[in-house]
């Protein structure tokens, strides 16, 4: 890890590794339970004029703390006819999917986990990455052994393979303006590059890829099964969904990864539209210097909390669309948009 | 012969085709879905019986009589004044009006009216409380739907409406204000410029609604269309209140009836919608909430001076008779009928509450619908159970 | 599908709201550490003022919920004027209000003729046994000194209207 350039001291691989491990997980618990405090605890409960938890802790931020507690202290139950191992490892596999995608962000020039110099498939293997926790969920609903579980699983998966190709299409017009696939590279493009010769802005690619910038976060918003695209979840009013088997640890583990993708899908879409972890180069050269590895991870988790308001703030205020709306608005709206987008950004890219 | 849209017909032409297909393919391996009692989508403990072929129901049954309290069987043993505070109950919601009925059947044998002012508050509460009823309404339909903000907004401005119900009567959910001959309180001091204020933020809520979640384009689609009860059906099932005007019927008995209350000093207009849909249904609501706020304005600064008690014995023994009255309460019709053997309560109280006959039709309207949509049409139809089973 | 102005109308509702609790605060009342105090009529609890109280049993027929149980007897009191006879007077032995049954409808306090109960509007008595909410005449009149003075009326009330 690039930590060990900067203490100038020699880890062994195998060190390296378990700091890397240690070292993601501390940032997906600790975006996970920064996003569930502020968005999930406190700003739905401003959006209803209340306050929220208050009693926690120092305006409830040990809610989250006690709510650990609560989950962890819950009995162990199994379905009767629930196939074990498979009921066990579901949601550690959506786990590891939203933890693999914390690896693969970069968060400042020399502050990764996977080193861009030798990962050069970067975005390509972030989305094959997150496909995973489709997986998942369908071991989830399948293994519960009750038919309303299952009908919400496969319900669940087919909107999150739905939603998979807008997300990835709109990704492919970013890649082909930065020119690369690496993500460490893309948010150098941003940062150094310039808008018609105007550089103190950078070029962000929201402004210039405004509507892929749309279609993934919407897409996003699918992917995390948030309202309005919440039906595999929300099902459970009249049907089950594929969650309700859990309990305890296990649904913990669900629950966190729920808010731990939310926030890896704001750091991708920060590093992929808003140029990530840096600053406009136009406003100074950063690049000497260990500054830019404290800032900019900083930076980076400032917009992966604004992003995340966004995808909060959409999924307080709609109401939830039906599945075969859903189904619809996906493939028949936001996947020939994206298309469209890519063929406007591969010809513009060549005009200009 | 009415004209009923395009949709309405395809959707009356689906649910034909699901009723055949049920008679002919008997044997289909379907699921049964059981939705309740114990659910958070219907209000209370409602049970329905569903018949699944996929993600379609070929067959529906309302099952009530989970929260069945015996009302009429109790207030054969009661005496009047115990029997108005008993039938509070029965739309908790809007827990004013159902006395109000039953007070104005026992009235009419009595052969008194209450004096004007207290004519004139009684068809105010009986408004604020048709607004807290269906402010409820316009929350919990959203919730229904997955949107989880429109119900807190709508308890939050509740709570001003029940104050105020508190403040004159002494009990927000269960106001037991009503009294043979009149009121048993005048309104407390600064009441009627508190309920102004009130009115105004209730006006706003409506705009915050109209907003948040009707010009909502996921709750249009999800709405548009969904549970289309054509007029006729309406009318064969004997669908009141909202439901009704939402299928362009042209019915409130508020206008229609001559009643002793202050409906017919006010300038006010029903509002009726041609669609029939889900959506008609809540539109309806809200433009009458909207209404309502602006009949209790006209009320309070026209309220006259007086007294508010008739001159009635101390003790009141209703002669012999029997008695029909029929209001407009914010969930639909809801009479009572008054059998009264000159004694200290009631012989026998007949109880026809709106919510009954609403869910009726869900037999009729959750055919050929998918599973999504019919909690949406039964947050449409809202009924409480309260009033369903009594 | 118009996706637009109504989507985009919503959020801003909500964001204001936001904003709104922000700047003045929320709506809700943090319970228990600051209370609303209910309006003046608000029924809370019944007070039994017994000097007042003549055992007609008024308020135990009227109940609903036959939830208050009364208890006296008879007994002699001095005459009025020296030489007459003595008087029979009711003295209560028991008055219990079971307000585990109590459906607050407030019959019994309109009923009573000679104004010996009273509402009040204190809501702070939850037991954690049922039985302790039997509350005995000693009980009832402490709510006495909870009792607040009748609300002023209305300008167009009529004077002489009850209460």
């Amino acid at each position: 890890m690039s930590a060990a350039s900067v203490l100038a001291i020699e880890i062994p691989y195998w060190g390296q590794s378990i700091l890397r491990v240690v070292g993601g997980l501390a940032a997906l618990l600790l975006i996970a339970g920064t996003v569930v405090y502020l968005y999930l605890f406190k700003a739905v409960s401003f959006m209803q004029s209340r306050l929220g938890p208050m009693e926690a802790g120092p305006y409830g931020s040990m809610q989250l703390l006690a709510e650990v507690g609560k989950w962890l202290q819950k009995e162990d139950l199994f379905p009767d006819n629930a196939d074990k191992r498979i009921f066990k490892l579901a949601p550690i596999i959506v786990l590891v999917s939203t933890f693999l995608l914390y690896l693969t962000i970069p968060w400042g020039p020399d502050a990764f986990f996977l080193d861009p110099a030798t990962f050069n498939t970067g975005i390509f293997f972030t989305l094959a990455v997150s496909s995973i926790s489709v997986l998942g969920i369908l071991m989830a609903g399948w293994s519960s052994a009750n038919k309303y579980s299952l009908m919400g699983g496969l319900r669940a998966a087919g909107q999150l393979i739905a939603y998979e190709l807008p997300m990835v299409l709109a990704v492919v017009g970013v890649v082909i303006q930065a020119g690369t696939l690496n993500l460490q590279g893309i948010v150098v493009a941003q940062n150094d590059g310039s808008i018609f010769g105007f550089e103190y802005l950078g070029n962000p690619f929201v402004l210039t890829q405004a509507i892929g910038f749309l279609i993934f976060v919407i897409a996003a918003q699918a992917e995390l099964t948030q309202t309005p695209f919440d039906m595999p979840i929300a099902e459970s009013e009249l049907v089950a969904g594929y969650m309700t088997e859990y309990s305890g640890f296990r649904f913990l583990i669900f629950f966190i990864a729920e808010f731990a993708s939310a926030g890896a899908f704001a750091g991708i879409a920060s590093v992929l539209f808003l140029g990530g972890w840096g600053l406009p180069t136009a406003w100074g050269d950063w690049t000497s210097g260990n500054a830019m590895n404290v800032i900019g991870p900083v930076l980076l988790l400032t917009k992966i909390l604004l992003l995340s308001f966004v995808i909060f703030w959409a999924r307080f205020s709609f109401p939830r669309l039906r599945e075969d709306q859903l189904q619809r608005f996906a493939w028949k709206i936001l996947i020939p948009l994206a298309l469209g987008n890519i063929a406007v950004t591969a010809i513009l890219k060549v005009v200009f | 012969m009415t004209m009923i849209s395009d949709r309405q017909q395809l959707s009356y032409i689906a649910s034909q085709a699901a009723d055949a297909r049920v008679n002919v393919e008997l044997e289909t391996e379907g699921m049964t879905l059981n939705i309740g009692p114990q659910h958070p989508a219907t209000h209370g403990t409602l049970r329905i019986v569903c018949r699944l072929d996929g993600e379609q129901v070929v067959w529906a049954e309302p099952i009530p009589g989970y929260m069945h309290r015996g009302y009429e069987k109790l207030t054969e043993v009661r005496t009047f004044p115990q029997v108005t505070t008993l039938v509070n109950r029965i739309d908790w919601l809007g827990s004013f009006c159902n006395e109000v009925p039953f007070i104005l059947a026992a009235e009419q044998l009595m052969d008194i009216e209450a004096p004007p002012r207290a004519q004139h508050i009684r068809t105010l509460l009986f408004e604020m409380g048709r607004i807290a009823n269906v402010i409820l309404f316009l929350g919990d339909m959203g919730v229904q739907l997955g949107a989880v903000t429109p119900v807190f907004f709508a308890f939050r401005d509740r709570e001003f409406v029940l104050n105020q119900i508190e403040a004159a009567t002494g009990g927000r959910f269960h106001p037991n204000f009503d009294r043979i001959g009149g009121l048993k309180d005048d309104l407390p001091k600064g009441w009627i410029d508190e309920s102004r204020a009130v009115m105004r933020r209730v006006r706003s809520f409506c705009d915050e609604m109209e907003d948040l979640l009707l010009g909502n384009e996921i709750f249009e689609a999800r709405t548009r269309g969904i549970g289309v009860i054509p007029r006729e059906i309406a009318l064969q099932y004997g669908l009141s209140g909202a439901n009704l005007r939402a299928s362009g019927v042209d019915w409130d008995l508020r206008r229609d009836q001559k009643l002793p209350m202050a409906w017919d000093k006010c300038d006010w207009k029903v509002w009726t919608h041609p669609d029939g849909d889900s959506f008609a249904r809540y539109w309806v609501r809200l433009q009458e909430v909207r209404e309502s706020s602006k009949i209790v304005d006209q009320l309070l600064d026209t309220m006259p001076s007086g007294p508010i008690m008739a001159k009635v014995p101390r003790i009141i023994k209703v002669p012999e008779g029997e008695a029909w009255v029929a209001t407009e309460n914010p969930l639909g019709e809801m009479g009572y009928y008054v059998v009264s053997k000159g004694d200290l309560g009631p012989f026998r109280v007949k109880i026809r509450s709106a919510s009954f006959s609403n869910i009726s039709v869900a037999s009729w309207v959750l055919r050929g619908t998918y599973v999504p949509d019919v909690i949406t049409i039964l947050a449409s139809l809202y009924f409480i159970l309260g009033d369903i089973d009594r | 599908m118009g996706l637009g102005t109504g989507l985009v109308k919503g959020l801003g509702v909500t964001f204001k709201t936001m904003a709104r609790t922000i700047v003045e605060g929320a709506q809700t009342v943090q319970y228990p550490h600051e209370k609303e105090a209910p309006p003046i009529r608000s029924r809370g609890v019944i007070a039994l003022r017994e000097e007042n109280c003549t055992v007609c049993m008024l308020c135990a027929r009227s109940c609903p919920d036959w939830c208050i149980y009364i208890e006296g007897h008879k007994q002699l009191a001095p005459p009025r004027r020296a030489g007459g006879k003595p008087r029979t007077v009711s003295a209560l032995d028991r008055f219990d209000i079971d307000f585990a049954l109590c459906m607050y409808c407030g019959i019994c306090v309109e009923v009573c003729p000679f104004d010996a109960l009273f509402w009040s509007p204190e809501y702070e008595y939850s037991e954690p046994r049922i039985a302790d909410l039997l509350h005995d005449k000693d009980k009832l009149g402490e709510w006495m000194e909870t009792v607040p003075a009748a609300p002023e009326l209305d300008p167009g009330a009529d004077k002489k209207g009850k209460k």
